[in-house]
């Protein structure tokens, strides 16, 4: 990208050697576990673990269509976590903007009230919540539990109050001459925000976004009472692979890789959005 | 301008500056004034309603429930079951008898692990946030794979873990025991003493990754320019990440440790998915015991009680910890 | 600060009454069942929902087993059901949702051990005498399994659908190389055989020292066969007499004292019994149907062998002769139904003597219907000895309300003692009363 500003010195590099090297063994060691676990037969699974392993079949990976319906619960799961991350990310990037840029009363009670939901305990609230959605449905007709619907709003607020802080964070730390100049150059607040502010924040607003997808992709209690079969999540589905018997262990390695695969390549396709930064943004 | 702008000052550039350059504008006073009053609602206005429905009524809700003794016997009926008065509470704050008690260790418990996991993955983030923040080859591989733990379903990286950690055929005794010879006996991760590292450790290979992403972004956000004006004041890397770094990381840090904390605190996946429905004595995280006072044994009154109390205790400790870390920031808009 | 005080003092007392407003209403719960009539021609053209259990070797096989089945229910009634398969993770979670909310399935699958705390929710219908008579008499089930649907005394708030027991289950070359002729018929026998079966590697038995249900339904076993409940009378907990003493700690000795299964044993809850067994880790284990499990992790039916699981004295009778929990799994209507009259004909066709000859046939399970018993599909040598367990030696789990609390606190207590076992520390006396009064003292004092 650019040439780096600092002078490395040798300690600086080991340092970085050394600690990069331990990090990735750390993250890599299970996922390599799921890998040679997912490509033996339910018989060897449980035996002692060894490195490399023997054996090696491909018949998990076929039987995972089989034993669960994984596409289907694939597919609920990008529906729910992306309209729940894109409907977070927007009301958020509104709300972050309020607090950050704008001084008026109530300012401190909004942002503490939002923030003081995340401390509610969610086994607390999930009933109350299942009532609230059955008694919307029955009054207005609008089918909230047990649908997609209902848990696209549930998971958007689980994300929205840290998305708030983050961004009021993130936007805090863009110099307000920058939204300044450009209302002085005629763009209302709305102008200023999605002209110079998201740009500018587009860092953030993705790190944001990866949070609030992720949120919603592996929520487990709520999905497990506010889904039926035709709208179950995978989260909640991987764990059919464990029957009253049998845990299909070969089975949840093998499909838990393939579904983070489409994931993780969405991680690397967000990654240059990471790195474009403010820096970016004011040379224009 | 804007370069020049010291760093420490951009974050406060405060409601001054922006009334003294809105004042600027030619448009009649009065229309002005009420949208600048009216504007701000409007952008929280989506934010409240969602909130509202989601989070704030059913947490009155919940709290309402918390007087009553809503047991088994009343699930049909929530409003016929009887008023408890305080008696939930009372019965969750002896600490001297054996329902208080157990919710009272288990807060140490909970207290503990979330202290050292967040206190890890906020180091690990930190570390890995700064040491990658120069390019250098197989960074953007690198920095992929270290979302990996973030990306897998949270249940498929659970088990796995519980498959490293069994003590016969698990890879942590292999490793320990079979290759390096550290302890004499294959020890036990899954039950007993060990049951608290365990969580710990998979808790912070979980959330790591979030700390290092949002800290990656955060750096972002620094202007190269006063790296090239400390280097050439003579600055080290290691001074430039002490004097410049960690300064300009601070608001997004302020948000992330709380965000860790409040997160960790509440984590029920990890404990369940771990040890089922019963975590061991030592690794009994407040949310696994709060689920099974209400959920498993349907008698929510209690569990409500309960869990009001640790709300009380989460606004506690993020008031104390909003108002230390916003003194430190000196951010005077009280 | 004066306006957003204000602000949010009204915001929240918006918020209060919205919440008790939908208190009120949230409560409406019981929809008039009265409306139809078992006039069979009305019942045509119904949907009615199902909710099963997961009984076969995953979610999809089991709808791939009952489809068919309800597709002939369908085609004599003219009702439609909709089945929806549930994993035993979700399914009592969904049933409290549908509990709570008043909206639910038709009919559904319940674990029998649940029986009395859903009987005391009010949200399944009572079987009394006129609701057996319409699907054939209570004569036709067994009486054992009868007495697993709900509390004494009370109409049963279930009809018994599939039954199993626990067995002692051997390797039948691992006994002949230790030159054991014939399994244990008392636990000294079991120790004493098991003994000599730990050797270089293997075990003589496994336990699922993690699973707090498994531990639940044996230390249950080794109580009753000492004459003792965990409840009296009057369903009060009686955890920590001196017999529940004396039964927790001879099953937690297993890994303690008499070092006869593996201390790894103190961390299953997968079962991974069943895969030690299998692969010849392990020489006996006490397990409830295991033959499609044994199957599928590579075992075949003529390598082992199954009898009832040990008593304290050979030949003990009455309360000293239970070798078994009454397992099984019930079938229940909801309260809330709208189509009462097309759920109750699911569960009399659910429980005719056909659909029960096939649908056990195929889960390994036993009929709870006695008339079904003697197909042949039941008299394999295991199943024949689990059936008379269930007939003469088979006890149901305490059948009252705060069952699951005795479940968490006593299941959770063992689990733990089995983790000193297993740590090196000691289990005595004291040690396991002490985890018993304070699991006690836990208890709910209804």
């Amino acid at each position: 990208m650019q040439p780096s500003p600092m002078a490395q010195p040798k300690s600086f590099l080991w340092t970085r050697r050394v600690v990069l090297t331990l990090l990735l063994l750390f993250v890599l060691t299970p996922v390599y576990v799921m890998l040679s676990s997912s490509l033996k037969n339910l018989q060897d699974v449980q035996g002692s673990f060894k490195w490399i392993p023997h054996g090696l079949t491909f018949r998990p990976y076929v039987d995972i269509w089989k034993t669960v319906p994984l596409a289907h619960y694939f597919v609920n799961s990008l529906i729910v976590s992306v309209s729940a991350t894109v409907f977070s990310v927007v009301v958020a990037i509104f709300a972050a903007y309020g607090v950050s840029r704008y001084r008026f009363a109530g300012r401190k009670v909004f942002t503490v009230t939002v923030l003081s939901t995340q401390m509610f305990p969610g086994i607390l609230f999930l009933l109350p919540l299942y009532l609230i959605f059955v008694n919307i449905g029955n009054s207005t007709g609008i089918t909230l539990n047990g649908s997609r619907l209902g848990l696209i709003i549930t998971y958007l607020t689980f994300s929205l109050p840290f998305s708030i802080w983050m961004l009021v964070g993130y936007f805090d730390s863009i110099p307000r001459d920058l939204d300044e100049a450009a209302k002085v150059d005629g763009c209302g607040p709305f102008g200023a925000l999605f002209r110079v502010v998201v740009p500018a924040a587009i860092p953030g607003i993705v790190a944001v976004s990866v949070y609030a997808f992720m949120t919603a992709w592996g929520e487990v209690l709520f999905a497990s009472v506010m889904t039926n079969s035709s709208t179950r999540t995978l989260a909640v589905g991987l764990r059919e692979y464990a029957t009253q018997n049998d845990v299909y262990w070969n089975q949840v390695m093998a499909a838990s890789l393939v579904v983070s695969v489409p994931v993780v390549a969405g991680f690397l396709l967000l990654q240059r959005y990471l790195v474009a930064g403010l820096t970016a943004g004011a040379v224009k | 301008m804007t370069a020049t702008a010291p760093p420490r000052q951009a974050p406060e550039a405060g409601p001054g500056s922006s009334k003294t350059a809105a004042g600027r504008r030619l448009r009649p006073r009065a229309i002005e004034r009420l949208r600048q009053i009216g504007l701000p609602y409007l952008l929280l206005l989506p934010a409240l309603i969602a909130e509202l429905l989601i989070h704030i009524v059913p947490m009155f809700f919940g709290i309402v429930i918390s007087f009553k003794n809503l047991t088994l016997f009343f699930i049909r009926n929530w409003s016929k079951a009887p008023w408890a008065g305080f008696d939930n509470y009372r019965a969750a704050i002896k600490i001297h008898e054996p329902i208080g008690q157990a919710l009272l260790h288990s807060f140490w418990v909970t207290l503990a692990y979330t202290v050292l996991s967040v206190a890890l993955s906020w180091l690990l983030g930190t570390a890995a946030a700064i040491l990658m923040q120069d390019s250098f080859r197989g960074r953007a591989i690198m920095r992929a794979i270290f979302l990996v733990p973030y990306a897998l379903p949270a249940y498929a990286a659970l088990i796995t873990w519980t498959f490293m950690f069994q003590q016969d055929t698990g890879l942590v005794n292999h490793v320990l025991h079979d290759q390096l010879h550290v302890t004499s006996n294959k020890p036990f991760w899954l039950i007993g003493d060990n049951s608290f590292w365990a969580m710990v450790i998979v808790s912070v290979w979980k959330s790591w990754p979030f700390a290092f992403l949002a800290l990656m972004a955060g750096l972002q956000n620094i202007p190269r320019e006063l790296y090239e004006a400390a280097a050439m004041d003579g600055a080290g890397v290691w001074q430039q990440i002490r004097k410049i770094t960690m300064p300009s990381l601070r608001p997004v840090n302020q948000v992330l440790v709380l965000v860790l904390f409040l997160w960790t605190f509440n984590d029920f996946n990890t404990p369940y998915v771990m040890f089922g429905q019963s975590a061991p004595h030592q690794a009994d995280l407040i949310s696994i015991h709060i689920y099974q006072s209400s959920f498993i044994t349907w008698n929510f009154g209690s569990g409500s009680a309960m869990s009001v109390l640790l709300l009380l205790f989460l606004l506690l400790v993020t008031a104390v910890y909003l108002l230390f870390t916003s003194r430190k920031r000196g951010d005077a808009d009280a | 600060m004066r306006t957003s005080s204000t602000s949010s003092r009204l915001l929240a007392a918006t918020a209060l009454v919205a919440a008790l407003g939908l208190t009120a209403t949230a409560c409406g719960g019981g929809s008039d069942s009265s409306g139809d009539k078992s006039d069979p021609a009305s019942l045509k053209g119904q949907t009615i929902t199902y909710w099963a259990s997961n009984q076969g070797t995953s979610l999809d096989n089991d709808k791939q087993v009952l489809t068919p089945e309800l597709n002939k229910f369908t085609q004599q009634t003219g009702i439609k059901v909709k089945l929806e398969v549930i994993g035993w993770a979700d399914l009592l979670n969904r049933i409290l949702a549908a509990t709570t909310s008043g909206q639910g399935p038709d009919v559904l699958n319940i674990g029998n051990t649940w029986s009395a705390s859903l009987q005391a929710t009010g949200a399944l219908m009572p079987w009394d005498a006129s609701a057996f008579t319409a699907i054939g008499g209570k004569d036709r089930f067994a009486p054992a399994a009868i007495a697993a649907a709900g509390a004494a005394g009370k109409d049963p708030a279930a009809v018994p659908l599939y039954s199993m027991a626990y067995g002692l289950y051997y390797n039948k070359k691992m006994f002949s190389d230790a030159g054991i002729a014939n399994p244990p018929k008392t636990w000294s026998e079991l120790v004493d055989d098991a003994k000599k079966l730990t050797t270089g590697g293997h075990y003589g038995l496994a336990v699922e020292g993690s699973n707090g249900s498994e531990n639940i339904h044996h230390a249950f076993v080794l109580a009753k066969q000492r004459g003792s409940d965990w409840f009296d009378a009057s369903g009060k907990a009686t955890f920590d007499t001196p017999a529940n003493v004396a039964a927790v700690k001879q099953y937690v000795d297993f890994i303690a004292a008499d070092k006869v299964a593996a201390k790894g044993d103190a961390e299953y809850s997968q079962n991974q019994t069943i895969t030690d067994f299998a692969t010849g880790k392990a020489a006996m284990m006490m397990w409830q149907s295991a033959a499609t499990s044994i199957k599928a992790h590579g075992m075949s039916p003529d390598q082992y062998g199954v009898v009832p699981v040990p008593t304290q004295t050979a030949g003990a009778t009455g309360d000293a002769g239970v070798t078994s929990m009454v397992a099984g799994i019930n079938l229940a209507v909801f309260q809330n139904t709208k189509h009462k009259a097309a759920a109750e004909a699911l569960v009399k066709f659910m429980t005719s003597t056909p659909e029960q000859k096939i649908l056990n046939g195929t889960y390994g399970s036993l009929p709870p219907v006695k008339e079904a018993q003697s197909d042949p599909a039941f008299q394999t040598p295991d199943l024949k000895v689990l059936a008379s367990v269930l007939s003469s030696s088979a006890a149901p789990l305490p059948q009252v309300p705060n069952e699951s609390q005795f479940e968490t606190l006593v299941g959770t207590a063992i689990k733990d003692l089995f983790a000193d076992a297993a740590a090196g520390k000691p289990v005595t006396d004291d040690s396991v009363k002490a985890a018993l009064t304070k699991a006690q003292q836990q208890m709910p004092a209804s």
